[in-house]
């Protein structure tokens, strides 16, 4: 139990605060938020956080509730378990899941948090993390695909403080730099994540001058009723009393056994909603665990609430009362110490897939395919010819769902603020050219709103060095929904120079490759939202003309398209007409989701259809 | 008698200034604009304030222009059906974009799936490619080309683009397409990613180029027809077109490269912010441009305003320097709501625009705005524009009181209410050009102008402590007066991407030096002496393994070049971001700008009329202010004279704006017929 040490400690008194003052700390506080992301990005150096913005900020009251940002709050839990002092000038700095409750949910994850003190009294919390690049461990990149247990990936650090009342602790700094491949990148990262968490607490404070720290904390307060009030209301209309439930899975574990379930109740029960995760599959072996932060989930699940009523409303802690969320001890979503966690992206973006699914079951205007629910990784590393050690990591992208609101963007990012990196980027820093960054055709899945395309990423290697890649939905079919059908799953292709194909797992470690090998690294495509049936045939050959669905995909919507020298593909009216009166017969009645084939007949069709063996069925212990 | 003609078209006025170089007399004209030619509207103001004034319209040695047809052509999508050509690999690359979905999480739910400028089926590749060192990697494929262009060609595409990876590093395969396009595509104009923009990030030097396509025909249809009409009336004026960055240059530069001038609009009313406040004497200014629908600020230091980068047209973000002008969604025409599930007060960013207008305009609007808030609180005189347009108070208090109601307060209150929040909105984007830069706001003096600006100001100097407020004479003709006074500029860069290691002193002094050459040619063509040409270098300088680099103004050529510029960027960095690291240096472009000498031109100067307002008075009106009521007086400010002191509550009406000067604060008027609103500092405590 940590001991709050404040030079002038004050009691609240709360104030009564006008609706207008209200609105002025919130937009202050937005703006904040948004200033810590600046910050952030202009100085860090992995391209991981720099470039694709992996990175999740966070302000707090003094009780530790997240006013404003945009992960689980996880100050509480912090507290409770730090047996030590909070003192001003205090930065606090971990990596170990175990420790925060899964705030975090691997070691990759650097966590920043500092007390803000204004006038000696306690009237904040400011608090960041992103992905580092590598934290070292047996692999570069350090998410080991057959790490058995967290020691394997890299350093873990306990929650300690960086700096103590300003003062940089240099030698627990050495100490963790001296177990990562990239210090530089880790140091500067390192001072960003520390200068936005700063950026957050000048803000706060400059409040506190501005209004008085009495009325900042109560319009604080008021902020998370707001919040609360309008999520009950929320909870009240769109969750059911009745008894929902969701299944999704993760593909496999990196040691050859899958697929992991993940299996969700949702109902209500007076004012709160229930998320029960029973029926989820034990931990697994393999690092594809997801430690599963409560408050994680009630964040996500507000969100996805909310997005639709008012995508203005702040980003608070004051709904969580109204949710409770159940998970098994040492289940896949909560597993025991000390399994292995580096690799818990792809349930992780999984989650998101389970809640829509669950929310979309009783209010259409919620019900989204199966999406982009992951971050792929490729890694490539080795020394090049100067001698110099090179290190990429890079976030893959795919198809955004078909949504009620329209088709899924091509090759667009299912996480907020993410982006790629500039492919001349790449080549000036790295020892490769990237032959060709396009959307796979037909990939999207059919639908009347078309599910977002995959992407074909060629990187063609110019220096020997060895490879890593973590992705998933090879197996398993992200789903179409009203009618809408599964959108492609996602290969790895590894063309050697001197001739040969190998296909790659979806995910491995340490495999050589040689300059001139070429690695096409497709991602899988958005499922289809709604009857492709419907879809305007014009449309269709639009998209055949731009080369985002071919001639023979559009069959798939029931279209007939004739080709054409010198024009762009014609309907044929007639035909399309006879084609789609054939197809929803054959069809019948549509159905709400649209997984594709069984998990048995995956299994069976595996090695014809993908080139991989099938996981074997995980086994528990 | 030369004469010096500032033209500025907006979206509903066409301004005018002329100015009498030897003397500074000016004479001033606001006439309709005509969107649908814009040359006709300038014309006739042309004519009208030449006839006015009794100048010989042949007497226009220089005539300057600030025009939106590029804005234009984005914002309402109607710009050339452009045909883009790219690297063998990369025909999606303005599809992925950036693969960004902006909102937030789970943003990507209600997200439009954006088209992008040049269509994905008018994009064709080509078989070519260069590495990011410039090597070529494999030659281009002139046949397979001449195929994919003859496609172009039958698609109906108006302007093309080439634009091939790594071109920043070897144009030499863009440049053979640009002549395998002249020649199977002869009328079309081709823009090369290479020249609009020869840095490194494919997906922006794409983008920016296509934008430039896209801008292409309309603009120059407009120079085209503007420079017809005026060689048919006798005016041999030499005409320049001002660019977003607040340069000046000639009409066959603009022509080619119209993307440099897509934000002119901003930048033309803030060069004339700085100009108005020089004369003042102040030169650290933050100046606030609000309008109906949005409010631009903008910082500008020793009289210079910074260059940002990056210019955003609604949607569109750009690789064009422009003033650093930061826009938020908030004006006069700004909507009041309160959604039914937080009931929380918010203004904008729906706004009412010019149809129907708020309220209080009669034009069949309902919502309630902050227009209509102002009326409310008794800050608006009961007709604007002179007297032509009467302000309805009932409509304005009914629109108000129907937020009022969903919020549990009264019409007045909730009327301030509104009133404080759009002021949060503005105070949030002066704080990112000031504070969130590392720059103390209370060094700064706010210069308001725009319709809206002056209501607002004197609450927005409160909130920042950024004192006087200025509020120049006309605050709605200030775009012409920047336009007036500004100078030709040019800019020549190259991306150069070393460690400070890799390179040295002579190799960059070299490099800047030839830019410079290119950038100065300019000039020449148009006349301006060598003597009269002042340059200033810059680099884009990061620390190595950074992927955002910081502009840093380069001193000296020659020895200590590079020394200077890292303990230049090490100080920028602390200002920006608060730390320096122990990091290697790393440049990434070179660039240098060149402008010509600024013009001659006085301000006018307002009679003295000693301290005492009184003369200008014309009434009294209570007005809600800082949570009570109280009796304002009422100005008519045409009367007020140099040397007049308001003390606030006042209002000051003018044909195109009101100033409100609070309570504790007093409005004085200098020579040039600013007012200069300061707190009464006894009155402080």
């Amino acid at each position: 139990m940590a001991t709050i040490v404040e030079a002038a400690p004050t009691a609240l008194e709360p104030v009564a605060i006008d609706p207008v003052t209200l609105d002025l700390i919130e937009n202050a506080l937005r703006n904040a938020r948004y200033e810590m992301d600046a910050v952030l990005f202009r100085t860090a150096m992995s391209p991981g956080i720099r470039e694709q913005h992996d990175e999740f900020p966070l302000i707090a009251d003094h009780e530790g509730r997240m006013v404003v940002g945009q992960f689980g709050s996880f100050i509480g839990g912090f507290l409770d378990n730090y047996d030590g002092t909070v003192e001003e000038g205090d930065v606090f700095l971990t990596s170990d899941p175990y420790a925060c409750d899964g705030a975090i949910s691997h070691a990759n994850d650097w966590l920043v948090l500092l007390p803000i003190y204004f006038r000696g009294r306690l009237v904040g919390w400011g608090a960041m993390f992103g992905h580092v690049t590598d934290v070292g461990g047996k692999v570069p990149g350090s998410l080991p695909t057959d790490a058995r247990s967290i020691f394997e990936e890299g350093v873990v650090i306990p929650p300690l403080k960086l700096y103590r009342r300003g003062e940089l602790a240099e030698d627990a700094l050495r100490l963790i730099l001296n177990q990562v491949r990239m210090k530089e990148w880790n140091r500067s990262d390192l001072n960003a994540i520390v200068a936005a968490c700063r950026t957050a607490a000048r803000r706060v404070v400059e409040l506190c001058e501005r209004f008085g720290a009495d009325v900042y904390l109560s319009a604080c307060g008021a902020l998370l009723e707001r919040n609360r009030r309008a999520m009950a209301q929320l909870i009240q209309t769109t969750i059911a009393e009745e008894r929902l439930t969701f299944t999704d899975y993760v593909d496999d574990d990196g040691l050859g056994h899958g697929p992991y379930r993940i299996h969700c109740t949702m109902w209500r029960e007076g004012e709160r909603a229930i998320l029960d995760f029973t029926g989820t599959d034990p931990q697994s072996e393999g690092p594809v665990n997801f430690y599963l932060n409560v408050n994680m989930l009630k964040m996500f699940f507000g969100i996805y609430m909310i997005m639709v009523f008012d995508p203005q409303i702040l980003w608070n802690d004051g709904f969580y009362p109204l949710v409770e969320v159940r998970i098994p001890e040492g289940s896949f979503l909560r597993p025991r110490y000390p399994a292995a966690l580096s690799c818990r992206t792809h349930a992780l973006g999984r989650i998101f897939d389970i809640l829509g699914g669950l929310l979309g079951q009783r209010q259409p205007e919620f019900l989204n395919a199966a999406g982009f629910s992951s971050s792929p990784h490729l890694m490539y590393s080795g020394f090049d010819r100067r001698g110099e050690w090179f290190q990429l990591y890079q976030i893959g992208f795919g198809g955004i769902p078909g949504r009620p609101f329209g088709d899924g963007p091509d090759g667009h990012s299912l996480w907020p603020s993410f982006t790629n990196v500039p492919n001349e980027f790449l080549e000036a820093y790295f020892p490769l050219v990237i032959e060709s960054y396009e959307t796979v055709a037909d990939s999207g899945g059919p639908g009347f709103y078309r599910g977002g395309n995959g992407i074909d990423i060629a990187y063609r290697f110019l220096e020997p060095g060895t490879i890593s890649i973590h992705d998933d939905r090879w197996f398993t079919y992200p789903w179409g929904v009203n009618g809408g059908l599964p959108g492609a799953r996602s290969r790895k292709l590894l063309v050697r120079v001197g001739g040969g194909e190998e296909i790659l797992p979806s995910k491995c470690d340490n495999v050589r490759v040689e300059p001139g090998d070429v690695l096409h690294y497709v991602t899988w495509g958005g499922g289809g939202w709604g009857d492709p049936y419907d879809r305007d045939p014009a449309l269709v050959a639009l998209e055949v003309d731009r080369g985002l669905v071919t001639l023979e995909g559009a069959r798939r919507y029931g279209v007939v398209l004739e080709a054409r020298e010198d024009a762009p593909p014609a309907v044929d009216v007639p035909a399309t007409e006879r084609l789609r009166e054939q197809l929803r017969a054959a069809r019948g009645k549509v159905q709400v989701f649209d997984f594709g084939p069984s998990i048995d007949e995956l299994r069976a069709s595996c090695l014809a259809e993908t080139g991989l063996a099938p996981p074997a069925p995980p086994v528990f212990r | 008698m030369p004469y010096r003609l500032g033209v500025d078209v907006g979206g509903t006025f066409t301004d005018l200034l002329l100015i009498d170089e030897a003397s500074g007399a000016t004479h001033r004209a606001k006439v309709p604009s005509t969107p649908a030619d814009q040359s006709v509207g300038v014309l006739a103001g042309i004519l009208q304030l030449c006839e006015a004034a009794g100048v010989d319209p042949g007497a226009i040695t220089h005539l300057v222009h600030g025009t939106t047809v590029a804005t234009n052509a984005v914002l309402e999508g109607k710009g050339a059906k452009v045909g883009l050509v790219v690297t063998k690999g990369y025909r999606q690359v303005l599809q992925v974009a950036r693969s960004f979905v902006p909102g937030g999480l789970a943003g990507w739910i209600i997200w439009p799936k954006p088209t992008p400028l040049a269509l994905l089926e008018d994009t064709v590749e080509a078989d070519e490619r260069v590495a990011a060192t410039g090597e070529v990697l494999r030659p281009l494929d002139e046949d397979a080309l001449v195929e994919r262009l003859r496609e172009l060609g039958r698609r109906g595409v108006e302007a093309v683009t080439v634009s091939f990876v790594n071109a920043f590093a070897n144009d030499a395969q863009e440049r053979r397409a640009e002549e395998l396009c002249a020649a199977e595509l002869p009328d079309l104009p081709v823009s090369l990613s290479s020249k609009i923009l020869p840095e490194i990030r494919e997906y922006e030097r794409t983008l920016t180029t296509v934008a430039n396509s896209y801008v292409r025909p309309a603009v120059s249809r407009y120079i085209g027809s503007l420079e017809r009409e005026l060689a048919a009336r006798g005016i041999g004026a030499r005409l320049h077109i001002l660019r977003s960055d607040g340069g000046l240059m000639p009409t066959d530069v603009a022509r080619a490269a119209p993307v440099t001038m897509l934000v002119s609009g901003p930048a033309g009313g803030v060069a004339g912010a700085v100009w108005i406040a020089q004369q003042a004497g102040f030169e650290n200014l933050l100046t606030l441009d609000m309008g109906g629908t949005s409010t631009d600020v903008a910082l500008v230091q020793y009289g210079r305003t910074a260059v940002g980068r990056e210019t955003s047209v609604g949607d569109l973000t750009l690789r064009a320097s422009s003033i650093d002008v930061r826009t938020v969604g908030a004006g006069g025409g700004s909507i009041a709501h309160v959604p039914e599930l937080t009931k929380a007060l918010r203004v904008g960013p729906q706004s009412a625009g010019a149809e129907p207008g708020p309220a209080a305009y009669g034009r069949g609007g309902t919502e309630p705005t902050v227009t209509d808030a102002n009326l409310v609180l008794g800050y608006l005189p009961p007709a604007l524009l002179g007297g032509e347009m009467a302000l309805d108070e009932e409509a304005a208090y009914a629109a108000v009181a129907k937020v009022s109601e969903a919020l549990g307060l009264d019409v007045t209150r909730t009327a301030a209410g509104i009133v404080d929040i759009v002021n949060e909105h503005m105070y949030g984007a002066l704080r990112l050009v000031s504070v969130q830069q590392g720059y103390d706001p209370r060094d700064y003096a706010l210069v308001a102008f725009g319709g809206a600006g002056p209501l607002h100001a004197n609450a927005l100097g409160r909130l920042m402590g950024s004192w006087p407020v200025i509020i120049p004479p006309s605050p709605g003709v200030l775009c012409a007066y920047g336009d007036a006074t500004t100078r030709l500029v040019d800019e020549a860069a190259k991306t150069f991407i070393r460690r400070f290691s890799e390179t040295s002193d002579e190799e960059v002094s070299a490099l800047l030096t030839s830019l410079a050459e290119e950038a100065a040619a300019t000039l020449d063509a148009e006349g301006v002496p060598r003597a009269e040409q002042s340059l200033s270098l810059q680099a884009d300088v990061r620390y190595h393994g950074q992927g955002f680099e910081v502009p840093i103004d380069l001193d000296q050529l020659g020895p200590g070049l590079l020394a200077g510029a890292g303990e230049r960027f090490d100080a920028e960095h602390t200002r920006l971001f608060t730390f320096a690291l122990d990091a290697e240096h790393e440049l990434v472009n070179l660039r240098a700008t060149v402008r010509g000498a600024p013009p001659s031109v006085v301000a006018e100067r307002l009679e003295e009329g000693g301290p005492d307002p009184a003369p200008a008075a014309t009434g009294r009106r209570r007005i809600w202010v800082d949570g009570g009521e109280v009796e304002a007086t009422v100005y008519d400010r045409a009367r007020l004279r140099a040397g007049n002191v308001v003390a606030g509550p006042a209002i000051l009406t003018e044909m195109d704006s009101t100033t409100l000067v609070l309570p504790g604060h007093a409005g004085s008027v200098d020579p040039f017929g600013n007012v200069l609103i300061r707190p009464i500092p006894s009155e402080e405590h």
